[in-house]
């Protein structure tokens, strides 16, 4: 590559970082101040660019019509921002950690199908931006002259929303609730109103992010999911909170993408940033120019882990082996789906509830038990029981991995990373054809005769899943369960008093990774195939949305998540034709009116 | 009197059989591909309106149980199982990506129940992974690529650049890509490869690659909102001045409309110019999907529209509804459709169902295909022996 070669992709990637820190910057203040992992930020990224397509079609290409489009499309996403934040998430903030999180994917699934309903299924092109629909040349190469507007854009915004910061009463309070949200709480600051302007100026950015893509690339549905992830990621690896970093990190992944490309091994770009994430974490573990989150203050979840198995669950699981009896057919199918997910979700209620372990990942182990018992099967021949023992076995391997990197982190960060560990399994997945099989996966992964039947199988699920799940149960109120719950409420003290609050997190990761990974298993032979899906992220997430909707505090939740879950999205894509939008308005009613989840909803009755 | 009563009661239950629908179970990703899937949904409904005013299916209307796949295999054959156990219906078709069509093509073999594969482009559905019970009907990655051959080996450009988006359908049709143009051309070399990940093509840096590798042309596989960011980028940069480029599916109305003005022309694609087919096959659908949804077809229209025209058109040549019967109905049934008449071959269960190679112009600021010359399917597939080994024996 010549040296001006060389410049011209840097040039290039300059571009792609304003771009990246655009939307970055918004969900970086927003969640320096309030603290909410805002899922819905890609949401209002894709927003903006439809909204921005749609004004600027209607106000003329003109210049005025363009800017006036753009930056009009900024600030209607502002106010909806604004909206989410007041009619939502303000009156969520007293409730449990998380479940934001929860009503800001329902947010995300009701924008989609909003999305879908209001332009259409058709990609929307914009126009170029007038006065800047050339190229002019640089390094011998043409460069758009857009993209030079976006370079000088990036550093432009970063300056302003510095200034902003420093020197404004507005941005003294913003740092002081970035530092010590309580503090400024007690100082007398007035939390609503500051967390109402923080989420709307983080949202404006985000849709100005979005508008200003318009000459780039169409409006698509796919965008929100695509883009909340890129965010995530520049956000962590530059520290949370910390606006300069994030653009370092967006102008780190930028440029090294467009140096993969200059350097023809562009596959490597379905996987870059996760692995500098990675190895940003695994070396600062709170990015670039992050500083240690603030200790928690107070436990994250007062999980019932006292009191014994109570008899209703033997008379559940008593009725749940008479099933087949009375149910036959897509019911049984339903509820052999139901379980193993209810596993999934047991594995991770236990790494985020008692463990104290938040994952964003977890879809990782699923995968890997799936992918090793697919490829027992299909690749060696392997009979299944044999197929079925190796995957909590791969999966628990896999744990172990991520626990060598994992356990010097906490809260946010650690949950990123293990994100980034799920994408580059995942993308080993996608790549390895002659393994894996590629992006096609694997199929004839069917069970053996003799459980071939779909009663068969269900009883086989039922008590894999039933005695996995009593000896997470049993873990989780014995000793060592114990021992990883003192780690999660002060790992200073637990170590104190002779802990090895290493080995406990490794442990606790270890049996989760496992369990998941068996869960896979089972999903594999259920199906009979499988593909890099279930490694991906919206698998990650499902399995949150399921230990949030069942609630953390009680080992019951997952069955009863995974079950609502699994029901509803399975009603609600019969029933209707906006049934993503139908699924995230009950689950954001389940916010509102069962905030502690079902198993907490039963559980207060019951007291 | 009592005969009188008799033939009403005879007359009665016969009725009741008569109004009893013949099910066809449909699932797709109708949410995550629905740029393809909606004027699909609507093809359909034109099929199954037509086959019902004519009498319907052995006598029995014909219903289509349709579904949302949720765009992943696993959720797929969760909602094949449904269609098949809760609904009870004869036969399943559908599915668009390619692993979710493998999964639910496995499902049917499994199953044993007929699948007639309308969208997903994967060569292996009827090859590598065919099975006995699942027909294809649109023409495949390796077909559509073969189309365009012909065209490319014309130019004898001796140096080529290819970008493909990462996963199987860019993959398959680079291979064939680069397997048929060497077969034909001697000496022909592929100087550089991008392939960015689906969706997320970072367009200014790969058009920049493939500018400084100096190709004689570009072969491309992208679609949708990649093929759009590469398209304006590689128009203002000017990476296509002066030089041939082939788009697989880039004249499909669903990836081509979008572009509008910015629509490179000259273009070699493949696609559906659904404003100038004059065949007297193809002017009655156009007519008629017009007249029904005051809106013009897309290539996902035709697809939805044979799917459910290639079901009838097995039952009635099975005279039955068993699922044996209707496969060795499949195998070789003919039927007309928009493109023409459509043969599900024997040997692989492949359709000759072709597409339309021409090059893309602008029209009144938008996209349209002209050159076009129709190929069908039936001249772009492998010779029989070389099917024949990659097909798993029954």
């Amino acid at each position: 590559m010549t040296a001006a070669a060389l410049a011209s992709y840097l040039l290039t990637g300059l571009a792609g970082a304003s771009s990246l820190f655009l939307v970055a910057a918004g969900l970086s203040l927003i969640f320096g101040v309030t603290r909410i992992v805002n899922f819905a930020h890609g949401s209002f990224f894709m927003l903006g660019l439809y909204l921005a397509a749609t004004l600027v079609e209607a106000f003329g290409r003109t210049p005025l019509g363009f800017w006036g489009g753009v930056l009009l499309a900024s600030a209607a996403v502002g106010v909806f921002g604004t909206i989410v934040e007041i009619l939502i998430l303000r009156r969520l903030y007293g409730a449990p950690e998380l479940l934001q999180l929860l009503a800001t994917f329902a947010v995300v699934l009701i924008v989609k199908d909003a999305a879908l309903w209001l332009w259409g299924p058709e990609d929307v092109l914009g126009p170029r931006a007038p006065g800047l629909r050339g190229a002019v040349v640089i390094f011998g190469r043409a460069v758009p002259e857009y993209d030079l507007l976006l370079i000088a854009l990036g550093p432009a915004v970063l300056g302003a929303l510095w200034l902003l910061l420093a020197r404004t009463r507005f941005g003294r309070l913003v740092r002081a609730a970035t530092e010590d949200r309580e503090m400024a709480s007690a100082l007398g600051v007035d939390q609503a109103r500051l967390f109402t302007l923080v989420f709307a100026l983080g949202s404006a950015l985000a849709g100005l992010g979005g508008a200003l893509q318009l000459p780039r690339e169409p409006a698509s549905l796919g965008l929100d999911l695509a883009i909340v992830a890129d965010a995530f990621v520049v956000v962590v690896v530059g520290g949370l909170g910390s606006l300069p970093g994030a653009f370092l990190a967006a102008l780190l992944i930028a440029e090294l993408k467009a140096l993969c490309i200059g350097l023809g091994v562009s596959k490597l770009t379905l996987v870059i940033e996760f692995l500098v994430m990675a190895i940003v974490l695994a070396i600062r573990p709170h990015g670039l120019l992050g500083r240690p989150e603030a200790a928690p203050r107070a436990s994250a979840v007062d999980a019932d882990g006292a009191g014994s198995t109570p008899p209703l669950a033997w008379i559940l699981l008593g009725a749940a082996c008479l099933l087949p009896l009375v149910l036959g057919g897509y019911p049984l199918v339903l509820a052999i789906d139901v379980l193993i997910l209810a596993l999934f979700a047991a594995s991770l209620r236990w790494l985020v509830g008692p463990a104290g372990l938040v994952s964003f990942g977890h879809a990782a182990f699923f995968g890997l038990g799936a992918y090793a018992a697919g490829i027992a099967t299909v690749k060696l021949g392997w009979p299944m029981a044999a197929s079925l023992a190796l995957a909590p076995v791969a999966a628990g391997i896999g744990a172990i991995a991520f626990s060598l990197v994992a356990v010097r982190l906490s809260g946010v960060y650690l949950a990123m990373l293990s994100l980034a560990f799920a994408q580059i399994v995942w993308s080993l997945a996608f790549q390895w054809d002659a393994l894996t099989g590629g992006s096609n996966g694997l199929v004839g992964v069917w069970p053996s005769a003799d459980v071939s039947g779909k009663p068969a199988y269900y009883l086989l699920t039922l008590a894999v899943v039933a005695l996995a799940w009593l000896a997470l149960r049993r873990f989780e109120r014995g000793r060592l369960g114990h021992a990883i719950r003192a780690v999660r409420d002060s790992p200073l003290r637990a170590e104190a008093v002779g802990l090895d609050v290493s080995g406990l997190r490794r442990a606790a990761l270890l049996v989760s990774g496992a369990l998941a990974g068996l869960a896979g298993g089972l999903f594999a032979f259920s199906k009979g195939s499988l593909s890099p899906e279930t490694l991906s992220i919206p698998r990650s997430v499902d399995g949150l949305v399921m230990v949030l909707l069942g609630g953390l505090a009680s080992p019951f939740g997952p069955i009863l998540g995974a079950g609502l879950f699994t029901w509803l999205q399975d009603e609600a894509a019969r029933r209707v034709d906006f049934w993503r939008a139908l699924v995230g308005l009950v689950i954001l009613a389940l916010v509102f009116f069962v905030p502690r989840g079902l198993a907490g909803f039963f559980g207060t009755h019951r007291r | 009197m009592k005969a009188i009563l008799g033939v009403l009661a005879a007359t009665l239950v016969a009725g009741a059989a008569a109004a009893q629908p013949v099910k066809l179970g449909e699932l797709n990703s109708y949410k995550v591909f629905a740029a393809f899937l909606e004027p699909y949904k609507k093809g359909m409904e034109l099929a199954t309106g037509e086959i019902n005013a004519a009498g319907g299916i052995l006598g029995r209307p014909l219903e289509v149980v349709i579904r949302d796949d949720g765009g992943t295999p696993g959720d797929a054959v969760r909602v094949a199982e449904e269609l098949l156990t809760r609904e009870g219906v004869t036969a399943l078709a559908g599915t668009f990506a390619s692993n979710v069509g493998l999964a639910v093509a496995d499902l049917a073999k499994q199953r044993k129940v007929l699948f007639i594969a309308a969208e997903p482009l994967t060569d292996k559905i009827v090859w590598d992974n065919g099975n006995r019970y699942t027909f294809r009907l649109r023409p495949s990655t390796y077909m559509q690529t073969a189309m365009l051959v012909p065209e490319a080996a014309k130019l004898a450009k001796q140096r080529w650049a290819i970008v493909y988006p990462n996963y199987e359908y860019g993959q398959s049709a680079t291979a064939a890509f680069k397997k048929l143009l060497g077969e034909r051309q001697a000496g022909v070399q592929f100087i550089a490869e991008q392939a960015p990940a689906l969706g997320r093509i970072d367009a200014g840096a790969v058009v920049q690659a493939l500018e400084e590798a100096k190709p004689d042309a570009i072969f491309s596989s992208l679609f949708g909102p990649d093929l759009a960011k590469f398209v304006r980028e590689g128009n203002l940069r000017g990476l296509f001045k002066g030089r041939p480029v082939f788009n697989l599916l880039g004249g499909e109305p669903e990836y081509l409309d979008p572009l509008k003005d910015e629509t490179p022309e000259g273009w070699v694609v493949t696609g559906y110019p659904w404003q100038s087919i004059q065949t007297p096959d193809h002017a009655r659908f156009l007519a008629a999907y017009q007249a029904k949804f005051n809106d013009y077809p897309r290539l996902g229209s035709v697809v939805g529209y044979a799917a459910i025209h290639s079901f009838a058109a097995a039952a009635k040549k099975a005279g039955s509804l068993d699922t044996e019967k209707l496969v060795e109905a499949m195998k070789g049934l003919t039927l007309p459709s928009p493109f023409g008449p459509v043969t599900y071959r024997a040997i692989d269960h492949q359709s000759t169902m072709g597409a339309y190679v021409g090059r893309l112009a602008l029209k009144d600021g938008k996209g349209v295909m002209v050159d076009w010359s129709f190929a069908d399917g039936a001249g772009f597939l492998p010779a029989d022996d070389v099917v024949l080994k990659l097909r798993p024996k029954e």
